[in-house]
C-alpha cells in the first residue's frame, strides 16, 4: 500500500486498541464485552495487516504468539470457572461478588454512574474472552495473508 | 422529528452503497462500498436502541470482512472481467 496508507494506520494502531481494551475492561457495566472489544482490537491488528505486507509484519505479529495468545485466552476462561470448584462450590460460581476482594465491592444502591469494582469474576470473564478473540481473529487475517504470493503485493 | 429524517438518511445510505457494490467495476472500489454498507447498518442498529450489536457489526463488518476482501484482491486482480 502507499505511504500514506502506511502513516495513517500507524497513527491509529494505539487508538484503536486502547479503545478495544476499554470495551473489555467496561464489558460488565456498558455495551459490549469480551468479544466486542476482542473484535475491535482485532480490527487494529487486521489494519496494520493490509497496510504492510507479510514480510514487513514479521517482528510485530508472530503466528505462534498469536495462537499461544489465544490458547491462553481459553485457558483462562476454564481455569477461572474451575477454581469454584476447587473452592468447594459449583462450576462457574461467582465466588467474587461481594467479597470485598477484586472486583468484589457490592453494587451500590440506587442510580449511579456505575462502578468499575463490582461484578465478581465477570470482568475477568470479560478479559479471558477479550484475549482469546483478539489472537483468533487476528490469525485467520494473518494466515489469509501469508498465502499471498510475493510479486502478488 | 429530527430523529426520522437521520432515519430516512441512514436508509436511503444503505440501498445506495447495495447499488454501487453491484455498479462499481473496480473491486476496491466495490469492497470499501460493502465497508460502507456495513457501516450504515451498524449506525442503524444504533438508532433502534441495540449499541451492543452495532459495535459488533462496526467490527466484524465493517472492519474485518473489508479487510479479507482488500487482502483477496491483492492475491488476484483489481478489475472484473468478462461478463457485460
Amino acid at each position: 500500500m502507499s505511504k500514506i496508507v502506511r502513516f495513517c494506520a500507524d497513527m491509529l494502531y494505539p487508538a484503536i486498541v486502547i479503545f478495544g481494551l476499554y470495551v473489555i475492561m467496561h464489558g460488565h457495566i456498558t455495551p459490549g464485552g469480551g468479544f466486542q472489544g476482542g473484535a475491535v482490537v482485532a480490527t487494529a491488528a487486521a489494519l496494520i495487516i493490509v497496510a504492510y505486507s507479510y514480510e514487513e509484519i514479521q517482528g510485530m505479529l508472530s503466528k505462534f504468539l498469536l495462537q499461544i495468545q489465544e490458547s491462553a485466552g481459553l485457558v483462562m476462561f476454564a481455569g477461572v470457572a474451575l477454581i469454584a470448584i476447587g473452592l468447594g462450590t459449583t462450576f462457574f460460581y461467582n465466588y467474587l461478588a461481594n467479597s470485598g476482594l477484586l472486583f468484589g465491592m457490592s453494587v451500590p444502591f440506587g442510580p449511579n454512574p456505575g462502578e468499575l469494582n463490582t461484578g465478581g469474576f465477570l470482568p475477568l470473564m470479560n478479559i479471558a474472552v477479550g484475549i482469546e478473540v483478539w489472537g483468533g481473529l487476528a490469525i485467520v487475517i494473518l494466515y489469509l495473508l501469508s498465502g499471498i504470493p510475493k510479486e502478488g503485493t | 422529528m429530527i430523529e426520522l429524517i437521520g432515519h430516512v438518511l441512514v436508509l436511503i445510505g444503505l440501498v445506495v452503497s447495495a447499488v454501487l457494490v453491484f455498479w462499481f467495476k473496480d473491486l476496491l472500489a466495490a469492497a470499501l462500498a460493502a465497508g460502507l454498507f456495513s457501516f450504515l447498518i451498524s449506525l442503524e442498529f444504533y438508532i433502534l436502541q441495540a449499541p451492543d450489536v452495532a459495535i459488533s457489526q462496526a467490527a466484524i463488518g465493517a472492519g474485518l470482512t473489508t479487510a479479507i476482501f482488500i487482502i483477496g484482491i491483492r492475491a488476484t486482480g483489481r478489475y472484473e472481467e468478462g461478463g457485460s
